[in-house]
């Protein structure tokens, strides 16, 4: 058992590094879509709506696949690194669920607080940063937290396309020394103590986002 | 060899993969059958007044929903047999799906379960119904209708996670694209016509969890 561990935890980092990038990629790539949907020319909107569509309706794998056997071919010629496709594959399947929670969570904020905005005559971006968002944010949380575990969960598929992760480096540990029980359920209990992790974390910014509100509500 | 996307290689290749396609389907009724009566069992043992019970359903609940169905579907392929139970490769992969999709359909079910009104349960206790009568014909009607919507997305999902039991030799639809693709080497065709499978089978049952929900609504 003892033996077992540096080499799980070395794929434990490699594990985190992935979610960390790929979140911040599904964060960036959520916003950028939401923003997409919204926008007030057309064919942005059909953009947004098609990447959203795509994504969500394909397959992780199959994406992560298209990305690492596909475009390295004939047409493309574009060889990425397994790393950059784990980033981009769980960034860009992820953003377009993430997409989906934040536009349910911009359309939940009342009416009012945006004509409000509009009636103090605060600029677009303003009234986006100060306004609607701070109480978006609350509602988008919750869903966010269950996205970023999805993710998280998701990250074990990139051993398939040759990533040394987690999963990797358990199944490498199972063919070189047949501790097969115990290998993978460290490597569960691992996934599941990140998980947890990841909730606490989730749960304080939450507390923070709604920082304030429920004292309103309260009063 | 030189064209974008060879139209006449993907009609020769249609035939295995529309082949795989339906075993695809097949693993995923199966198996979403199986989460739909287990998860049911769940939801209730959970909301069982045992507290050991319900309280170690939670936790395994929890850790099953917090861990990837690669590694549960690897413990069911690899670790079992060294405790003498042995399936075949189809028959674990459709049980660790299943399994996990379990998990996810009893937390819709708690949620319905939930949402029935506190008079339906006192009703029943008033007309001194069995716990059996109380649950099939009264809260059940109730709660499985408001989370059809909900079990039909983990239907969905349950649909796009099939392509993970590659991992352990099952031969669904993206494995049968990865194998033609290997034949070949022309990965673009097999693996983007897998994705438009997905995509395609998706919206159908999505189409048809929607019908289903139409004609199941209250008047």
């Amino acid at each position: 058992m003892r033996e077992l561990f540096p080499l799980l935890l070395q794929g434990t980092l490699v594990t985190i590094g992935i979610a960390v990038c790929s979140t911040l990629l599904a964060i960036a790539m959520a916003f950028a879509a939401t923003a997409a949907r919204l926008a007030p020319w057309a064919p942005l909107r059909w953009i947004g709506n098609v990447y959203v569509e795509v994504f969500r309706g394909t397959s992780l794998l199959v994406q992560l696949f298209w990305f690492f056997f596909v475009l390295p071919l004939p047409p493309f010629h574009l060889e990425l690194a397994p790393f950059t496709v784990a980033i981009v594959g769980l960034g860009l399947h992820y953003g377009a669920y993430g997409s989906e929670i934040l536009r349910g969570a911009l359309r939940s904020v009342p009416g009012g607080q945006f004509e409000a905005a509009l009636a103090l005559n605060l600029s677009p971006l303003t009234r986006m940063r100060r306004i609607i968002l701070p109480q978006a944010m609350i509602n988008a949380l919750p869903p966010a937290t269950n996205l970023m575990i999805e993710l998280l969960k998701g990250t074990s598929l990139v051993s398939l396309i040759t990533l040394s992760d987690l999963t990797f480096r358990a199944r490498q540990l199972d063919e070189a020394t047949f501790k097969t029980a115990q290998i993978f359920t460290l490597t569960l209990v691992i996934y599941f103590v990140l998980a947890q992790i990841l909730v606490a974390l989730m749960r304080y910014f939450e507390r923070r986002a709604s920082h304030g509100m429920s004292q309103r509500t309260v009063r | 060899m030189n064209s974008f996307f060879d139209l006449h290689y993907a009609a020769h290749i249609l035939p295995a993969l529309l082949r795989a396609s339906l075993y695809t389907v097949l693993i995923t009724m199966v198996g979403f059958a199986i989460a739909l009566v287990l998860g049911l069992v769940l939801a209730i043992l959970r909301r069982s007044h045992l507290k050991p019970l319900s309280r170690g359903v939670g936790f395994v609940v929890e850790f099953i929903r917090s861990t990837p169905l690669l590694i549960q579907v690897y413990v069911l392929f690899y670790v079992l047999p060294v405790y003498g139970i042995t399936m075949s490769a189809l028959t674990a992969g459709t049980v660790g799906i299943a399994l996990h999709y379990a998990c996810y359909t009893s937390e819709v079910y708690r949620a319905g379960l939930n949402g029935v009104a506190r008079g339906q349960w006192e009703a029943a206790c008033a007309l001194s119904l069995s716990p059996w009568r109380t649950y099939s014909g009264v809260i059940l009607p109730q709660a499985i209708r408001a989370v059809i919507p909900a079990l039909g997305n983990y239907l969905v999902a349950m649909f796009k996670d099939t392509p993970v039991l590659s991992a352990i030799t099952v031969v669904e639809l993206m494995q049968q694209a990865k194998n033609i693709g290997s034949e070949t080497f022309r990965y673009l065709e097999p693996i983007t016509m897998a994705g438009l499978f997905f995509l395609l089978i998706s919206v159908t049952f999505a189409q048809l969890v929607r019908r289903l929900e139409f004609r199941l609504r209250l008047p």
